[in-house]
């Protein structure tokens, strides 16, 4: 069944709201604006205020809500707008949220889901605009999805959901009108990468929003000649080194596509594990194509060359085929 | 509406009403550009809220210094930064007020003390109760000029924001300090599409502040000489004893909260409802029961104020694209250079 990224959302949060009565959605305008995104248009009607329920301006205080009702037995979704404001409520995620299970001696988990939109494209600037997903999956105690597709925007919140910790799921906001198949409503497994193309040079390691344009990239790519993988890494943490590690003992080429800023970035840890890992299967030094380390310009010519595009990745690809 | 005398000279009370006039055309060619592709991104307008911007920015010296949100570009424009500069940033080009890496949610000008354009709802608060408290601490705090005064520090921000963190540590911080800042809240009854009601257990916003111990002033937004004077007040408090002042201005956007808002959460009539209260049909109703305008006066300043917009999108069109290869520029210092 062909469907969007933003209706595949709908229908699992629906599911999960119609399945167990301790699920609710909390956030920012969830309710009677319908959603930042529009995920959540129409709920309010059909599950009613308390449990489509509409926060104040005080990210702190409703995500460590959602971290004290998880606690207290609940199943709290809790949407961010964007994560530049989940700034607001990192002290909420990294010191309770992320800590309990290990400092209450494995007494209390959380069972927490958090969403988020993240990334850039529209020209949203400075404050709206990053992919700060690196932070996260920098943290012990919580698990971090990125769903690219159509299927893992449908499929992953279920798992999340049945997960006893704290699940960050961050939506690309590029990824939202995204069009494609979700043929099954089985949930899907939260623990593994998956190779979106299959492709015997170069292994294009991604996640998120650049999902899109690593695939892009592996069509010219193809046109010139170089078969290129792509891996979708899907889980951020904890990382699946063993598809990242399998797919490059393949192909003996890399290059990482992270729209995080370069330093200490996703992409960063992913070339190290490949290095550790792999480094005697390799025919070239791992490469990466991160984002640009400016804050994120308005101009839309400055915006586009400062993140990462399918014409960068052909030309690191290219450059590690030596070509 | 409001029958009392406007208590201004002539050419004061036409500059509140230019000034209106120039806000309101040039956010509404801004709707028309948005829907063009010329400016992108989120574009907040402050179409209904005028007389908030500009009877409260009319109440403060040159030296003062503005902090104001995503919601700004009345604010800028009074403040003194040009049309022309605001069109470019919209546009995003390299004649704007910030060289285009801003847009229309960060308008920036050191030469006005307009400090942006802040888009984190509640971010800047404790922005402007450290520059108050540069202020306090430094010479150039206060004016020896005719009027030994101190400097002040207006900071606009909206209801949403009362609920965040950054809202509550502000005021204690100013207060605890007696630092002198101006909270100026644009009370529109709507954060997005989450109505004060909704979102606050107390919806008196001055209870919040006094709660602080910041003394408050309750205002109507609507009427461009009420604001004028509640600023005063606030203002000369604030030089004379040193410590904040709180002035809620209430108000309404006519608009959708963005160019993205389908406004499901509110209904027409009461849009229409505060349409009637205006700020700039009511003033010039005022001003022409009075005697101190009339019809053709009030064309000739509409039609200033549209030539000046259309001034200004053509100076934005015949502006340049910043090079590619300036992409990394202004993310530090350079070495050697100045930090304002
Ligand atoms: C910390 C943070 N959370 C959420 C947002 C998204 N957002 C932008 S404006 C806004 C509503 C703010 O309402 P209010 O403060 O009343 O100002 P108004 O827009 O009405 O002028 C929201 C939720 C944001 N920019 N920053």
């Amino acid at each position: 069944m062909k469907t969007s990224y933003r209706e595949a959302l709908r229908a699992a949060l629906r599911e999960a709201l119609q399945d167990d009565p301790r699920v609710f959605l909390m956030g920012e305008d969830v309710g009677r604006y319908g959603g930042s995104y529009a995920v959540s248009k129409g709920f309010l009607e059909e599950f009613g205020p308390e449990r489509i329920r509409d926060a104040p301006l005080s990210e702190l205080g409703f995500v460590g809500a959602g971290i004290g009702a998880a606690l207290g037995g609940m199943r709290p979704i809790v949407e961010v707008m964007t994560v530049n404001f989940s700034l607001l409520a990192l002290d909420q995620i990294v010191n309770t949220a992320s800590a309990l299970r290990h400092m209450s001696g494995g007494q209390f988990s959380v069972p927490l889901v958090i969403r988020m939109a993240s990334g850039a494209g529209r020209q949203l600037a400075a404050q709206h605009s990053h992919s700060l997903e690196c932070w996260y999956a920098h943290i012990p105690g919580i698990k971090v999805l990125a769903p690219a597709t159509v299927e893992d925007a449908r499929g992953m919140l279920a798992p999340a959901l049945a997960d006893p910790d704290p699940v960050i799921i961050f939506e690309h906001a590029q990824l939202y009108n995204l069009e494609g198949e979700s043929n099954h409503v089985a949930p899907v497994d939260i623990s593994a990468a998956r190779v979106r193309r299959t492709g015997s040079d170069v292994s294009l390691i991604t996640y998120g929003g650049s999902l899109p344009k690593a695939l892009q990239a592996a069509e010219l790519l193809a046109g010139m000649g170089i078969d290129a993988e792509v891996v979708d890494l899907r889980v951020l943490r904890p990382l699946d080194s063993q598809s990242i590690v399998a797919s490059v003992r393949k192909t003996h080429r890399a290059v990482v596509v992270d729209e995080g800023w370069r330093s200490g970035s996703l992409a960063a840890e992913v070339m190290a594990r490949i290095v550790e890992q792999a480094f005697f299967d390799l025919d070239a030094p791992p490469a990466r194509v991160c984002s640009e380390e400016v804050p994120m310009p308005y101009a839309r010519h400055l915006e586009e060359a400062a993140l990462p595009q399918a014409a960068k990745i052909v030309a690191a690809a290219r450059a590690v085929m030596g070509k | 509406m409001n029958a009392s005398a406007v208590p201004y000279d002539k050419p004061f009370a036409l500059r509140l009403l230019k000034d209106m006039l120039r806000i309101r055309r040039m956010e509404e060619e801004a709707a028309e550009l948005y829907g063009a592709g010329k400016i992108r991104g989120f574009l907040h307008l402050y179409i209904g809220e005028e007389a908030v911007a500009v009877g409260a920015l009319h109440a403060l010296q040159p030296d003062d210094a503005i902090v104001a949100t995503y919601r700004e570009h009345g604010h800028a424009l009074v403040r003194g930064v040009s049309m022309n500069a605001i069109m470019a940033e919209m546009f995003g080009k390299q004649e704007g007020c910030s060289r285009g890496r801003g847009g229309s949610m960060h308008l920036f000008d050191a030469a006005t003390r307009f400090y942006g354009g802040n888009a984190i709802v509640g971010g800047g608060l404790p922005l402007a109760v450290g520059l108050a408290l540069a202020d306090q601490l430094s010479p150039e705090g206060i004016s020896y000029g005719a009027q030994h005064r101190r400097r002040v520090t207006a900071c606009f921000f909206g209801d949403g924001a009362v609920a965040e963190g950054a809202f509550h540590e502000s005021m204690n911080l100013a207060a605890l300090w007696r630092l002198p800042v101006l909270f100026c809240c644009e009370n529109n009854l709507y954060a997005m599409g989450t109505s004060l009601a909704r979102s606050e257990s107390q919806t008196d916003l001055c209870a919040k502040a006094a709660a602080y111990k910041v003394e408050t002033l309750k205002v109507d937004g609507m009427d461009v000489v009420a604001v004028h004077d509640a600023t005063r007040i606030g203002i000369a408090h604030v030089r004379d004893k040193g410590g904040p002042f709180f002035i809620e201005f209430q108000t309404f956007r006519f608009r959708a909260h963005s160019m993205y808002d389908p406004e499901l959460y509110r209904d027409k009539a009461e849009v229409e409802a505060w349409k009637q209260r205006g700020p700039l049909h009511s003033y010039s109703a005022r001003l022409k029961a009075q005697g101190m305008l009339t019809e053709d006066e009030f064309l000739a300043c509409d039609a200033e104020a549209q030539a000046e917009v259309d001034a200004s999108i053509a100076y934005a069109e015949a502006g340049a694209w910043e090079p590619v290869e300036d992409l990394m520029r202004d993310v530090l210092t350079p070495v050697g250079g100045t930090t304002s």
